[in-house]
C-alpha cells in the first residue's frame, strides 16, 4: 500500500501548536479587551432602515435626528451609500420607524422608503445571548459523545479541541474587526463547527484505518500518511466551499454579508485545524495502535465512561 | 458482474427523482401579486361582490390577470404589479367599503395538474415577501393576580356563610393570599373549610405579634393551569382580532411559556397591527349610584374625553365586553359615529333584568384599558427594564334607561370614527385574558424582501456554477457525473422543502448555498478513494467498487456530526435561523442520497459491467 506522496506534516507540528496558541491568545485577549460587538438581536433596542433615492449624508441624517428629538443615536450606512441604517436606544415605540422617517423626509428633498424596522426587547436579547452560548456548548458535548462511541475517546477531545479552537478563532476576528455580531453570525458559526467537524472526522477516519492497516510506522508516521492521503480531499472540498462562500459574500447583500464572512473564516481555519490541531492533539495525548485495538470492546466501553 | 445495479434499483432512483421533479416544479412558477377579499361575520362575498370589485377596478383603470371566487369563500383578484396590487386594493376596499377585509396576498400560480398531486411551492419566509413579526409576553403576574382576586371576594363570602370572623382577607404582591382572624379558633376552622373546598390551595397557619393569620398559596399545578388558561384564551383572541384586520396567511402561535409569535405576511402598517392586536380594552357596563347608596359600593370615574366631568357609578357589573356578539361601527343620525352591540344569550338575559328594575336611571359605559409604564434603569451598568402595570377606567356614556334594554342597543358618546371602528372590532374579537407587551417586532418592507430573492437566487446561481465548472475541470468524466447528481441533489432539496412546506429565509438560502458546496464533499471522497485505489494498482471496476465501499463510512459519520449541529441549532433557533437549520439538515440528507445512489448509479450506467483498463477521474 501507501503509494503517493507523504508530506512530514508533522514535522512543524511545534511551530503549528506556536501558531495556533498565538491565534487563540489573540483571540481570547481581544475578546477580553474588545469583546463582542453585538448585534440588535443580543443587545436589545431598535433598529431602522431607510432606503434613499440618491446617496445620503449621514451628517444631515444625524443632524434631522437630533433636531426631532432622537438622542443616541448611530447612523451608518448599510451595504450601498444609499441605505442607511439607524439604531436607536429607544423604547418600544410602535411608530418609530413613521417618526423617523418623517424626520428625515422633513430635512431632505428626496423621496424615502422604509425598508425596514426592528426593535427587540433587551430581556430576549440577553436570553437570545445565553440560548447562543448553551447551544453551541450542547452541540460540542453531543458531538462528543458521538465520536466517543464511533472512534475512542482521545478521538473525541482531539476533535473538540480543535471545534473550540476553531470557533475561538472566528470570534476572535469578529472581535478584533469589530464586525457586527448577530443571529446569522451565531448560525454561521454552528455551522462551521458542523463542516470542521466534517474535516476532521475524515482525517480521523484514516486514521484509524492506518493505525489498522500499517504495521510498521509510530503514530507520527500514520499521521502524515493519514493526512497526505486525505489531502487532496481537504482541498478540493475547502475549494468548493470556498467558491459558494465568495459567491455569497460578493453578491448575496448585506444582510447576511456576517453569516458569509464568519464562514469563509471558519472554513479556512477549519481546514487548517483539521489537518494541524486535530491529529496535533491526538499526538500530545500519545496516541497508540493499542487505542484502537480491539476496536468494538473498547470503543463500547470508552463511550460510556464519559460523563 | 461489478458495479452493476439490478433493473429495480435504477428505476426505484427514477422513480425518486422523478417524484422529486414534480414537487420542485411549483417553485418555476412565479407568484402572483394578488388582493384577497374576504367577508365579515355579516357578509358574504358571492358574484354580486364581485361585479362590484371588476367595475371598481375598471373605473380605476386597472389592469387584472384574473378575478374569481375562492373555494373557501373569498375573492382573489390576479394582478401582474405590486404597483397595481397596491392601487387594486385601494380601489377594492374603497368600493366595498368596511364591511369585507382586503388584504395583500401573493397568490401561487402552480398549474392545476400539479396542484391536483398537492404539490405547491416553497413558503417565503417575512424576510423574503416583507411583512410585520411581533414577538409578545404574556403577563403571567397579571393573570394570576386577576384570578386570585376572584378567589378573594370568594374566600369573603364564603367566611361569612359560615360565619367565621375575619378582619382582612388581603392579596399579596409575592402572589400569596393573607387572612387575619379574629382567634386562633376561627383561624383552623376556616383553614380545614378551605382545604376541603379548594384542592389547589396551600395553606400555612403563622401566628404574628398574636394576630391569627392564614396565609393560602396555590399549588404549582393551579399556575400553570392559569397560565395555560391565560396563553389559549389570548390566542384565540389574538386570532381574531388578526383575522379581523384581514392579513393572509398569518401566524399566531404560542413559543415556549409565556410567549406568542405573530407573524403578518404583506402587512406593511405595523402601526396600525400593533394598535389593534396589542390592545386590552374591554367595556363595563354599570349602573349610577343612587344618591343613597353607601360609599362602599360605589366608585367614581370621569370621563374620557372631559375628565374633570365625573360620575358615581355602582361598583356591581351588570356586564362586559366578552357578553357581546357582535359590534359593529356605524353613524347615528346626527352623523356621530356609534357602535351598535348584539349581546349573547346571558349577556341580553342579565341586561334585561337589571334594567327592567332600572328605567329612569342611568347606565354607564365604562371604557376599560390595561397599560404598562416601561421604566429603563441602569443597575450595576446593565439596563433593566421593569414594566409597571396599570389600569385606565374612563366613562364613555352615561345615558337615561328609557326602556328595558335587551340582547341589542347602542353606545355613542365615541371621539372618531376610528375610535367606533377599532373599539367594534375589538368587541367583536374578544377581550386578552392577560395583558401583553411587544418584546420583538421585526418590519421588513417589500422591496427589500424582493431585493433578498433576487440577490439570494443570484448568489445561489453563480456559487453552483463555479463549483459545476472547477468539478467539471478537476474530474473530468466523473466530474460530470457529479455535477449531474450536484443538480439533481438541488432539485430534490427544492422538493423536499415544498413537501414539508418549510419557510425559505435568506439564511435559507446561504444554507442552500452552503450545501451545495458542502454536497461536493461526498463525491469528492468517493472519487479520491477511486483514485487511491488505481494507484494502488487495483483494476478499474474493483477499484469503483471499494471506492465507494471505503468511502461509506467516512461520509456516514462526517454527515451524522453536522446534522447535530444542525438539529441543535434547529431546536435553539428562532425565525430566519430555523430556516437555516432546516435546509442545512434536508441537505445534508439529500446530499448523502444523491452521492450513494445515483453517483453510482450514473457510475455503474456509464463504467460498470464492462471490461475497462483506463477511466479518466
Amino acid at each position: 500500500m501507501a503509494t503517493g506522496k507523504i508530506y512530514n506534516f508533522m514535522g512543524v507540528r511545534k511551530l503549528a501548536l506556536a501558531f495556533s496558541l498565538i491565534l487563540m491568545l489573540v483571540s481570547i485577549g481581544s475578546l477580553a479587551v474588545n469583546g463582542l460587538k453585538f448585534g440588535l438581536d443580543f443587545t436589545g433596542g431598535s433598529l431602522v432602515e431607510i432606503g434613499y433615492e440618491q446617496p445620503a449624508d449621514l451628517e444631515q441624517v444625524r443632524s434631522s435626528l437630533q433636531t426631532a428629538g432622537f438622542q443616541d443615536v448611530t447612523v451608518q450606512t448599510f451595504g450601498s451609500p444609499r441605505d442607511v441604517l439607524i439604531r436607536l436606544q429607544a423604547d418600544h415605540d410602535p411608530k418609530l420607524g413613521d417618526k423617523v422617517l418623517q424626520a428625515l423626509e422633513d430635512g431632505s428633498n428626496q423621496s424615502l422608503e422604509l425598508r425596514r424596522n426592528e426593535f427587540v426587547g433587551s430581556q430576549v436579547g440577553e436570553e437570545l445571548r445565553e440560548q447562543g452560548g448553551l447551544g453551541m456548548l450542547l452541540a460540542l458535548f453531543m458531538i462528543m459523545v458521538y465520536l466517543a462511541f464511533r472512534f475512542q475517546f482521545k478521538f473525541s477531545i482531539g476533535a473538540v479541541v480543535a471545534l473550540v479552537h476553531d470557533v475561538l478563532v472566528v470570534l476572535g476576528f469578529f472581535s478584533l474587526l469589530q464586525v457586527e455580531f448577530d443571529l446569522t453570525v451565531l448560525a454561521a458559526i454552528l455551522a462551521v463547527i458542523g463542516y470542521s467537524l466534517n474535516d476532521t472526522i475524515v482525517v480521523y477516519d484514516r486514521i484509524r484505518e492506518n493505525f489498522r492497516v500499517l504495521r510498521k510506522g509510530d503514530a507520527a508516521e500514520v499521521m502524515n500518511t493519514s493526512l497526505s492521503q486525505t489531502l487532496s480531499r481537504t482541498l478540493m472540498t475547502s475549494i468548493t466551499t470556498l467558491l459558494v462562500l465568495v459567491a455569497l459574500f460578493y453578491f448575496g447583500g448585506e444582510m447576511i454579508h456576517g453569516f458569509a464572512m464568519a464562514l469563509l473564516v471558519g472554513v479556512l481555519i477549519g481546514t487548517y485545524s483539521s489537518i494541524y490541531v486535530a491529529a496535533n492533539a491526538l499526538l500530545m495525548m500519545n496516541i497508540t495502535r493499542e487505542d484502537l485495538l480491539p476496536p468494538q470492546k473498547e470503543e463500547g466501553e470508552e463511550g460510556e465512561e464519559l460523563p | 458482474m461489478l458495479n452493476r445495479y439490478p433493473l429495480w434499483k435504477n428505476l426505484m432512483i427514477l422513480l425518486v427523482l422523478v417524484i422529486a421533479g414534480i414537487y420542485a416544479a411549483p417553485n418555476l412558477y412565479p407568484d402572483d401579486f394578488a388582493v384577497q377579499v374576504s367577508s365579515t361575520r355579516t357578509t358574504e362575498v358571492n358574484a354580486n361582490t364581485l361585479t362590484q370589485i371588476e367595475s371598481a377596478l375598471q373605473t380605476s383603470g386597472i389592469d387584472t390577470k384574473d378575478v374569481a371566487l375562492q373555494e373557501d369563500g373569498g375573492a382573489l383578484v390576479r394582478l401582474g404589479t405590486s404597483d397595481a396590487q397596491l392601487a387594486a386594493k385601494e380601489a377594492i376596499a374603497d368600493q366595498l367599503g368596511s364591511d369585507y377585509v382586503v388584504a395583500l396576498n401573493l397568490a401561487p400560480t402552480t398549474p392545476d395538474w400539479l396542484s391536483s398531486l398537492g404539490a405547491g411551492p416553497m413558503k417565503l419566509g417575512l424576510d423574503l415577501r416583507g411583512g410585520v413579526h411581533f414577538l409578545l409576553e404574556v403577563d403571567m403576574a397579571q393573570a394570576v393576580g386577576q384570578r386570585l382576586d376572584v378567589y378573594v371576594s370568594e374566600i369573603k363570602t364564603k367566611l361569612r356563610e359560615e360565619k367565621l370572623r375575619y378582619r382582612v382577607v388581603d392579596h399579596l404582591d409575592d402572589g400569596r393570599l393573607a387572612i387575619r382572624f379574629v382567634d386562633a379558633e376561627a383561624r383552623d376552622a376556616a383553614s380545614s373549610l378551605l382545604l376541603r373546598t379548594y384542592q389547589e390551595f396551600l395553606v400555612d397557619s403563622q401566628d404574628v405579634d398574636g394576630d391569627a393569620w392564614l396565609y393560602v398559596n396555590l399549588t404549582e399545578q393551579t399556575i400553570r393551569e392559569i397560565e395555560d388558561y391565560a396563553i389559549k384564551q389570548n390566542l384565540t383572541t389574538l386570532r381574531n382580532r388578526v383575522n379581523e384586520l384581514g392579513v393572509a396567511e398569518p401566524l399566531v402561535q404560542r413559543q415556549g411559556r409565556n410567549r406568542i409569535v405573530v407573524q403578518l405576511p404583506g402587512v406593511q402598517d405595523a402601526a396600525a397591527a400593533k394598535r389593534i392586536i396589542g390592545k386590552t380594552a374591554n367595556l363595563e357596563f354599570r349602573l349610577e349610584a343612587g344618591p343613597d347608596a353607601s360609599r362602599a359600593t360605589t366608585e367614581t370615574y370621569g370621563f374620557r374625553d372631559t375628565p374633570e366631568r365625573t360620575a358615581n357609578l355602582e361598583k356591581d357589573v351588570i356586564i362586559t365586553g366578552s357578553s357581546v356578539s357582535n359590534a359593529q361601527a356605524a353613524f347615528d343620525e346626527n352623523g356621530m359615529p356609534q357602535v351598535s352591540i348584539t349581546l349573547d344569550a346571558k349577556g341580553g338575559q342579565m341586561m334585561s333584568r337589571v334594567t327592567r328594575n332600572a328605567i329612569q336611571r342611568r347606565m354607564a359605559v365604562l371604557f376599560v384599558e390595561h397599560k404598562q409604564r416601561t421604566l429603563v434603569q441602569t443597575i450595576d451598568g446593565e439596563r433593566v427594564e421593569k414594566r409597571i402595570p396599570y389600569t385606565e377606567k374612563g366613562l364613555i356614556s352615561l345615558a337615561t334607561i328609557q326602556s328595558t334594554l335587551g340582547n341589542s342597543f347602542r353606545i355613542t358618546g365615541l371621539d372618531s370614527a376610528q375610535e367606533s371602528s377599532e373599539l367594534a372590532l375589538l368587541l367583536r374579537a374578544g377581550a386578552l385574558a392577560a395583558p401583553i407587551y411587544f418584546v420583538e417586532e421585526r418590519t421588513v418592507g417589500p422591496s427589500l424582501g424582493a431585493e433578498n430573492i433576487e440577490l439570494g437566487t443570484l448568489s445561489v446561481k453563480i456559487g453552483f456554477a463555479l463549483v459545476l465548472v472547477f468539478m467539471l475541470v478537476y474530474y473530468k468524466v466523473f466530474g460530470l457525473l457529479a455535477n449531474v447528481a450536484l443538480t439533481l441533489n438541488l432539485v430534490l432539496l427544492v422538493a423536499v422543502m415544498s413537501l414539508m412546506s418549510a419557510t425559505l429565509t435568506l439564511p435559507g438560502i446561504a444554507g442552500i448555498v452552503l450545501t451545495v458546496g458542502m454536497a461536493v464533499d461526498a463525491n469528492v471522497l468517493i472519487f479520491e478513494r477511486i483514485k487511491e485505489e488505481l494507484k494502488n494498482g487495483q483494476p478499474v471496476q474493483s477499484a469503483i467498487h471499494s471506492g465507494f465501499a471505503r468511502a461509506f463510512t467516512t461520509i456516514l459519520d462526517a454527515n451524522v456530526t453536522t446534522l447535530i449541529a444542525a438539529v441543535i441549532l434547529f431546536a435553539m433557533g428562532t425565525g430566519p435561523v430555523k430556516g437555516f437549520a432546516v435546509t442545512l439538515s434536508v441537505g445534508i440528507l439529500t446530499s448523502m442520497f444523491t452521492a450513494l445512489l445515483v453517483t453510482r448509479a450514473l457510475v455503474n450506467l456509464v463504467y460498470g459491467g464492462r471490461k475497462l483498463n483506463k477511466v479518466m477521474i
